[in-house]
């Protein structure tokens, strides 16, 4: 104390974090190496702020950090019972909502929605399942989208639109109706200029879109989340979890 | 030495594939440590048919007919703890697959579509369970103490549950043994 900081810096949970203007307190906590558990957030992509996994408390208020700015001596809580809690409900309500059957998943074990509910302790999905009829299209020859599995993170649509170019994915409807379309007259992704080496066929957190004949190639019991913490694999930048 | 009771221990599996059961018999020389402190009530083991008193039921599979409600209520009344063992008894798991196709397209396509399966008609024998329009987890159904995820559960994580909970401990499973896989 007393020796003036060389830069600004915050605190999350009581380690000091040192961030650069314009940083989110996500960016920072990356940086440092301070795991906040997040779901729709990949730093390759404007924050989006939708799946509030990374909702943190900075000084007494809830904020999402991704979209947070990060600014000096903000105290936040971060690895807290009661957020991780809050953040198990959330991931629990995720599982609910889709048709999320690992045991018949391919991206079982790389799947990043799976993996948070490990770092959560999930034991169970807790709510009552929705078991809402949601459709798969395998229309396209190299890619299936398997809406069974879609969390809305809008990580496609980001990767789509920002770095391919192509704007293939969009979403649509209110509420409980909000849903993934595919920016197709037909609707069908085979319909749209859309390829497996698109940065947006990469980035889906969980197995809604999938390569195609790549499935088991690396078996059940050898994949990223089997041996690794999310908190450790997210800390590293993101690279692609289906390969 | 004063004899101790044994725990009494029941299982059964529902719309399961008793996959998670094999991985029970799994612990291989461990059951002779588990039949030391447990002795079995209803379970495929025994062939008993129905749950008496217990401290300990294990729940497989989801609940998919009006014979799983039965019996997981028969087991729910009997049990001091219940659990609900592998993704089938947690989610519903893979035979929850068919929630969202129609029941009768699934029965048209099992029992009269398939090739050489012609003059066959759908069994509705009065003896069969009545099949509901989705597979439900059992914790849908009646209150579920503990869970033990994985599709299985591998010996050595059931075998851990298990000693945690007979020994008096809260069960804790560590980030290698949490599946859901």
């Amino acid at each position: 104390m007393g020796a003036p900081a060389m830069s600004a810096s915050i605190t999350i949970d009581d380690k000091n974090v040192p961030f650069s203007d314009g940083q989110t307190i996500m960016d920072a906590a990356l940086a440092a190496g301070v795991y906040i558990p997040h779901l729709c957030h990949n730093p390759q992509f404007e924050p989006h702020g939708s799946c509030k996994l990374c909702v943190v408390s900075v000084n007494g208020r809830n904020m999402t950090a991704c979209t947070m700015p990060a600014a000096a001596d903000m105290v936040v809580a971060n690895n807290t019972p009661e957020l991780n809690r809050d953040r198990k409900a959330l991931v629990q309500m995720l599982f609910v909502e889709g048709n999320h059957i690992c045991p018949a998943c391919e991206a079982s074990g790389n799947c990043q929605l799976q993996a948070a509910a490990y770092y959560l302790e999930m034991q169970s999905p807790h709510y009552t399942h929705f078991y809402q009829p949601r459709a798969v299209d395998a229309s396209h020859p190299d890619i299936f989208l398997d809406l069974n599995r879609c969390i809305l993170c809008e990580l496609c649509v980001r990767a789509s639109r920002e770095v391919d170019g192509k704007n293939v994915f969009g979403i649509s409807g209110r509420g409980i109706g909000t849903h993934l379309v595919v920016n197709a007259a037909s609707g069908r992704l085979g319909d749209t200029n859309f390829a497996a080496t698109d940065q947006a066929a990469q980035v889906c957190p969980t197995g809604a879109i999938l390569i195609k004949r790549q499935g088991y190639r690396i078996p059940i019991g050898q994949r990223t989340f089997d041996h690794h913490n999310i908190s450790e694999v997210q800390m590293k930048p993101l690279e692609p979890e289906h390969e | 030495m004063n004899e101790q009771r044994k725990i009494r221990l029941a299982t059964c599996s529902l719309a399961g594939c008793f996959g998670c059961h094999m991985s029970l018999l799994d612990i291989d020389e461990k059951l002779f440590d588990l039949l030391k402190i447990i002795e079995f009530d209803r379970t495929p083991f025994t062939d008993i048919k129905h749950c008496g008193p217990c401290d300990i039921g294990i729940v497989e599979g989801g609940v998919s007919n009006a014979e799983n409600v039965h019996v997981l209520k028969e087991f729910r009344k009997n049990c001091k703890v219940l659990v609900a063992i592998g993704a089938c008894a947690i989610t519903g798991g893979v035979p929850a697959l068919r929630n969202n196709i129609d029941l009768w397209d699934c029965f048209q396509e099992v029992y009269l579509y398939e090739g050489g399966l012609e003059g066959n008609q759908i069994p509705n024998d009065p003896e069969l369970p009545l099949p509901f329009d989705k597979v439900y987890p059992v914790y849908e159904v009646v209150k579920v103490d503990y869970f033990l995820p994985g599709c299985p559960p591998s010996a050595d994580t059931i075998w851990k549950f298990l000693t945690d909970l007979i020994e008096g401990r809260e069960p804790k499973l560590d980030h290698e043994m949490l599946r859901y896989d």
